[in-house]
């Protein structure tokens, strides 16, 4: 039993890892809606815990916000998906450093759990958002859930630091090491360039959050002071002559700190879609992906870049007005390779003939959230029209599409395609083409409108729209239909709930052995291949009936 | 488009007009983008068969599905580099005005307090320890500071309209965002730091200020009223203010129409 269930064996993690994304997703989603149902109807008493106050409202959208990007959006692309099919795509039956991996898991879930424990201790869990800016976070008089509640959240985050690290170790080193004979690099899989690429950037910008947690844990209970200013005054007290009286630190540290990591950790999140988005447009056009030198650039340049841009979510902070132009030039440069991928794939989508899978179309999906979310991250990345937009629904809007939908969709399109490696079954293809197609309008449905409540100038965090001089009520008809569209998209993922545990019963598709007819290797039947082709060939030899040559096979002539 | 209030500062009207070429270029790319998703969807008339060879690319189609988009795009970024990078050196990368209106802004937990200088135009001392609202002396002014004598402490901001106005951002506490949409500035106020925003009202009428980065579990209710006025309506309000401070003092010091900041 034991053995069992402190398994190294990767596949068995995977699962491991999406049954905690399932936990997170659930709980993050009933957030969510509780947020819509309080920015709506915000009188509602809700069983049993009665009319949301404002402190609960913000408790709700920092644990919301904690939980799907550290335990759904990081967890699945950059964990899950990984321990399922990296080894496999390398030709390797297991990981560099089994036990290393395994013990990341481990961390991962006791993480979880202190962090949902948040919601239990008195005064309940932290309202500070998940970017948790001090001197809020560091002073435990400064809100209700700033004691125990954000304690328990800095001791979470920086266990999940840790376990990511530990995680991206082993995945670095297994791609280094433990390739197939005749697997170079030049004939890897995007999906394994992603992870190359997002477990660098995991190592540098989790160690920096990790870094950044423990100094501000230091800061609450070991009387340093590497946030906080002297001449504090909290609820008309001056802090100045208590015991350990704060002094000398700045806040500016800490966002500095952050967003070192929290800009590279929005490409930890997509760069695993980025990839699986070539790979399976390549397998549903049965075309090669063209300009693989090209995506693999792109992809490195996205990761050395996306390390210099982190300043962007400073432009209204007070810093150096050079140093926001610098940081708009970096911001906009990283749109260039953004935008060759985006086109590459477009100009799949029209090569070939097109597979209308599940996969197929939640591929679409990432594409076309992708691009919408993407599109405004040129308009956010000047400084002058950040200056009215930063912190409004307008940024809310663009997160969530870029990072969240995109992710989201990207995370189905895996999880519909490797099914069978886990099952070995096939999911049900009318139900998840009737999930696709409620997700994606629903989504935008909750999403578009938000850009107009930004633009109105409705700033995030707001636990009511009325206040005393400036009222919002004007855009209730926007929130009332965002809320009916949330509703909409949490339902339709009961669809891929009932079809994710159907399939898996006996009696539903087999899925055979390769059944996408794909070419990378966590389709190989073989458990030591070798390899002598390129990953996405979708080529037709003469003389030959398939239009495929998988990478475990001898190289055909032509 | 209209989702936009209505903009009462010099510099928004630039903003406005860059913000809504922005709005128009990327929507008509997005709408665009998924018309191209969803006729890829459409069923069409395939190739008889796969290709039986590597497919030789063809250079030119290679230029005009790839290389050519991509030039044009990055074009789009180099504008929307270059023409915003114009409107923010002219806000932010010159010199301050000559003869601005002194505000000091101070966030607090859950409220914005403005502190003129006075007649002496210079800012009184303050010290954390003597901060008391409920006593009446909110930012903690120190009474033996002569320059914190005639200091007018306001919870609503007056300005007149047409002058550049100079205002000094301070927290007592956390980060609070100090953001006017119908003025388009938005900046922070941090604590231990002191910051600085320059405009120049040119609309009168009243304004909401509100707080734009998290600050607690009031944070939705930090809300003030910015009244822009005319330059003699400000005097007025200025002098009264003087007035109901030190009764006895003499108002034939017009603050509005003081030279400058001899302290500065």
């Amino acid at each position: 039993m034991t053995r069992r269930l402190f398994t190294t064996n990767p596949r068995a993690l995977a699962l491991l890892y999406l049954l905690l994304a399932l936990i997170a997703v659930v709980t993050g989603t009933l957030l969510s809606l509780l947020i819509r149902i309080h920015r709506t109807w915000p009188g509602l008493a809700i069983p049993p815990h009665g009319v949301i106050r404002p402190e609960d409202y913000l408790a709700l959208v920092t644990m919301h916000g904690t939980l799907m990007i550290f335990f759904v959006l990081t967890v699945v692309p950059q964990f899950a998906f990984p321990n399922l099919v990296l080894p496999a795509q390398i030709g390797s039956d297991r990981m560099a450093f089994p036990r290393l991996n395994a013990a990341a898991f481990w961390i991962t879930a006791a993480s979880l759990l202190i962090l949902l424990a948040a919601f239990f201790v008195p005064e309940g869990a932290p309202i500070s958002g998940w970017t948790s800016y001090p001197p809020l976070s560091a002073l435990a008089a400064a809100g209700p859930g700033q004691a125990t509640g954000m304690d328990l959240w800095l001791i979470a985050i920086t266990l999940f630091c840790l376990a990511s690290v530990l995680a991206s170790i082993s995945f670095l080193a297994t791609i280094f090491t433990r390739r197939a004979p005749g697997l170079t690099f030049a004939r890897l899989p995007l999906t394994v360039w992603s992870w190359l690429v997002s477990s660098s950037l995991t190592i540098i910008a989790f160690t920096a959050l990790f870094i950044a947690a423990a100094m501000l844990l230091a800061d609450r209970h070991l009387g340093t002071s590497f946030f906080l200013p002297s001449g504090l005054v909290l609820n008309g007290t001056a802090l100045n002559g208590i015991p350990r009286s704060p002094g000398g630190g700045t806040p500016m540290l800490w966002l500095h700190l952050f967003w070192f990591f929290g800009h590279p950790e929005v490409y930890i999140t997509i760069l695993p879609g980025m990839g699986l988005a070539s790979a399976l447009l390549a397998n549903f056009t049965r075309r090669p992906v063209p300009a693989y030198r090209l995506m693999v650039a792109a992809t490195l340049l996205i990761g050395f870049l996306g390390l210099g841009v982190w300043g962007h979510h400073l432009f209204v902070s007070g810093m150096n007005p050079y140093a926001g132009t610098a940081f708009g030039l970096t911001t906009i440069a990283i749109a260039v390779p953004s935008s060759a991928e985006v086109l590459t794939w477009l100009a799949m989508v029209f090569r070939g003939r097109l597979q209308t899978t599940t996969p197929l179309l939640f591929t679409l999906g990432f594409l076309s959230f992708f691009i919408s979310g993407g599109l405004t991250g040129p308009i956010l990345a000047q400084p002058a029209l950040d200056a009215y937009l930063h912190n409004t629904f307008f940024v809310v809007a663009h997160f969530h599409l870029v990072m969240a939908m995109a992710g989201v969709f990207s995370i189905f399109a895996g999880i519909y395609y490797w099914y069978p490696l886990l099952t070995g079954r096939l999911m049900n293809e009318a139900l998840g083409k009737i999930h696709f197609w409620i997700s994606l309008i629903a989504a935008y449905g909750v999403f578009f409108p938000m850009h107009l409540a930004g633009l109105a100038g409705e700033p995030r965090h707001y636990a009511q729209l009325t206040g005393p001089v400036e009222s919002f009520t004007r855009l209730l008809h926007v929130e009332r239909g965002i809320t009916w569209s949330a509703f909409l998209l949490a339902a339709a993922q009961l669809i891929f709930l009932f079809n994710l545990f159907r399939s898996a019963r006996p009696g539903s598709r087999p899925a055979g052995e390769n059944p996408w007819r794909a070419t990378t290797l966590e389709w190989s039947p073989l458990a030591h291949p070798i390899i002598s082709g390129d990953p996405y060939d979708y080529v037709r030899r003469p003389g030959h009936d398939e239009d495929f040559h998988p990478q475990w096979e001898p190289e055909k002539p032509f | 488009m209209n989702f936009l209030p209505p903009n009462g500062a010099l510099h928004g009207v630039a903003l406005d007009h860059l913000l809504r070429w922005n709005l128009g270029i990327i929507f008509w790319l997005f709408v665009a983008a998924q018309i191209l998703l969803v006729l890829a969807l459409l069923p069409r008339r395939s190739s008889p068969s796969a290709p039986t060879s590597e497919p030789t690319r063809s250079r030119r189609a290679w230029f005009f599905v790839h290389v050519l988009p991509l030039l044009a795009i990055s074009a789009l970024y180099l504008w929307m580099l270059i023409s915003s990078h114009r409107l923010w050196a002219a806000r932010r990368e010159q010199p301050a005005a000559t003869n601005p209106i002194d505000v000091e802004v101070t966030g607090v937990q859950f409220q914005w307090y403005f502190r003129y200088p006075g007649p002496d135009g210079v800012y009184g001392a303050t010290r954390p320890t003597l901060v008391s609202a409920p006593a009446g002396n909110p930012l903690g002014l120190d009474p033996a500071d002569p320059h914190a004598a005639d200091d007018i402490v306001s919870s609503i901001l007056v300005l007149p309209a047409g002058r550049p106005v100079d205002l000094t951002l301070r927290s007592q506490d956390v980060i609070h965002g100090f953001f006017i949409p119908g003025m388009r500035l938005k900046q922070d106020a941090i604590p231990g730091m002191i910051g600085h925003l320059m405009f120049t009202p040119t609309t009168p009428g009243d304004y909401a200020i509100l707080c734009s980065q998290v600050c607690g579990l009031g944070h939705y209710r930090m809300q003030a009223r910015l009244r822009i006025v005319s330059p003699a309506g400000y005097d007025r309000w200025l002098n009264a203010r003087e007035r109901a401070l030190n009764p006895t003092a003499s108002t034939a010091s017009a603050p509005g129409s003081a030279p400058g900041n001899p302290a500065r």
